[in-house]
């Protein structure tokens, strides 16, 4: 029985056909660009992106700094939706004369894409980094506060009913039951914001930054050189994977019960 | 556990409760409903599913309040919970985000009625008793479905309620770990006497536990019949093959289905 158990042990698993997909995609990637397939003309072959980035990118002071401009700019749209959104989530649920009050004003603004506040908000903040911050706010925000709204008014009755009658007080029951009850729904909304925060602050440098990492893109389209918009589009997407793999990390946190048995 | 002074006296007069579901008639659940529970015995609400049971339990814990009609505690008006009457809920109503023993401590803290050191020694010797000391740390989600039960007994027990309330709690629960809920709650109950609600829609279940089975029927409902059960104290399974049992099922049978019986 116990050698059963050892010859069953197993190492973590290497995702085999994941990385043969990946050097497939590169390697399918090289060859279009070498064969001059249609449309793959203009593009540069990863060879060559590879060596632009490790002779003019990796010591250059100017790359990185794009992605600390980036990195504040989404860090700080989606810590204000998160302060702001959480508590006007929680009193939207709570507060039946604020719902009335308020909610239609949320239902109005929530579909206008994040984008499309990008001429008010140029004319609206004073400098060009506060509007994309706010931007990248508004990407976050609304997501948040429909999470937590949803959130609370779905807690179920009798966790509130078992509360009242062990003899909990109204703040007992909304800091102990009624804020961990929505925790999970802030994950999600955490989680769908970081993601939208991403999209929005690229696409709103590309339109008004001076720097950062949709900046980089831009101006390597506009200067026709594509190793540098390969360059933009791959660091791009590390910086959105790291944002993931640091906000499911704090999600974890706040839900240690949601731990696997 | 101590044994505890029979109080607990529970009386429900002419209950009048209507739902107003939104965009739908209202539905009248219950009409003119009156029982009483008595002290230091474990009563057993039976009905079959969707009459009205859980919505009676909620009022005799001052979850709703009724239409028309009261509920009286020892004399005393119910219009709000109180850690008198506590309630085991259907599904589990533990506390997802808190430990088993987080869980349990919880009523004592809330009401600062004790310290947290006495609150927590008193949760463990619970937690002893019902057999998940080595489980205190654990969420209610790594729990089995009958430990969660045993743990929300010791969540309410030790607040000591005069009143537990159960809406058919070992629903959901394998054969075997019911049956075994079933014999733990007795044995608690022979132990304490303490006042007992029990719902459920299991006839069986019913016989085994009561000392008298309220019968719910009717649209609107309203107890309709009422089974003295004088099988013997301490119960075991052993009851379910004496000859009383079958009579007293013969006659719960014959309440519940009329006439009807006798054509099979």
């Amino acid at each position: 029985m116990a050698q059963d158990i050892k010859s069953k042990f197993r190492w973590p698993q290497f995702n085999w056909r994941g990385a043969i997909a990946i050097v497939g995609f590169f390697a399918a990637w090289h060859f279009f660009v070498k064969l001059g397939v249609p449309g793959f003309k203009e593009i540069a072959a990863p060879f060559d992106v590879l060596q632009t980035f490790l002779t003019r990118y990796v010591n250059n002071q100017e790359y990185w700094s794009s992605w600390v401009s980036s990195f504040k700019r989404v860090l700080y749209g989606f810590l204000i939706a998160q302060v702001l959104g959480i508590p006007l989530g929680l009193m939207l649920g709570t507060r039946e004369v604020f719902h009335n009050l308020a909610y239609p004003v949320i239902e109005i603004l929530r579909p206008i894409p994040p984008l499309a506040w990008v001429p008010i908000s140029i004319l609206f903040w004073p400098t060009t980094e506060m509007s994309i911050i706010f931007i990248c706010f508004i990407g976050a925000f609304f997501i948040i506060v429909i999470n937590v709204h949803d959130a609370v008014r779905s807690i179920k009755n009798e966790h509130i009913w078992l509360a009242q009658s062990l003899g909990a007080s109204s703040g007992q029951i909304f800091r102990r039951i009624m804020i961990p009850s929505v925790i999970p729904s802030i994950a999600v909304g955490m989680t769908l914001g970081i993601a939208v925060t991403w999209n929005v602050v690229i696409a709103a440098e590309m339109i008004s930054g001076g720097n950062g990492l949709g900046r980089l893109t831009w101006e390597g389209y506009v200067s026709h050189t594509v190793t540098v918009v390969i360059i933009g589009m791959i660091s791009i997407g590390l910086a959105g994977y790291l944002s993931t793999i640091v906000v499911d990390y704090l999600e974890k946190k706040m839900m240690p019960w949601r731990v696997v048995r | 556990m101590e044994t505890m002074a029979l109080s607990g006296e529970l009386v429900a007069t002419g209950l009048r409760k209507w739902y107003h579901p939104k965009g739908q008639a209202p539905v009248h659940v219950l009409d003119d409903c009156s029982l009483n529970i008595e002290p230091g015995k474990l009563t057993v609400v039976m009905g079959t599913s969707g009459c009205g049971k859980s919505t009676l339990a909620y009022i005799l814990c001052g979850y709703l309040n009724p239409d028309g009609g009261q509920v009286t505690m020892d004399g005393q008006l119910v219009k709000e919970p109180g850690s008198s009457r506590i309630m085991v809920f259907q599904e589990t109503a533990l506390w997802p985000w808190m430990t088993v023993l987080q869980n349990v401590v919880f009523g004592p803290l809330a009401r600062s009625s004790v310290s947290k050191e006495v609150a927590t020694q008193k949760a463990l010797e619970l937690l002893r008793k019902f057999g998940l000391l080595e489980f205190k740390d654990k969420y209610p989600g790594q729990l089995s479905g009958g430990m969660k039960r045993r743990a929300e007994l010791a969540q309410a027990l030790i607040n000591s309620p005069k009143v537990m309330i159960l809406d058919e709690p070992f629903r959901g629960l394998d054969v075997m770990t019911r049956e075994l809920m079933q014999e733990y709650y007795i044995k608690l109950f022979e132990e304490t006497r303490l006042t007992t609600v029990f719902i459920t829609s299991e006839l069986e279940e019913a016989i085994f536990l009561a000392d008298r089975i309220l019968i719910m029927g009717g649209t609107p409902s309203k107890i309709t019949h009422t089974l003295e059960v004088d099988l013997p104290h301490p119960r075991t399974f052993d009851v379910l093959a004496s000859e009383r049992y079958l009579e007293i099922k013969k006659e719960a049978l014959e309440v519940l289905y009329g006439d009807s019986m006798q054509d099979i």
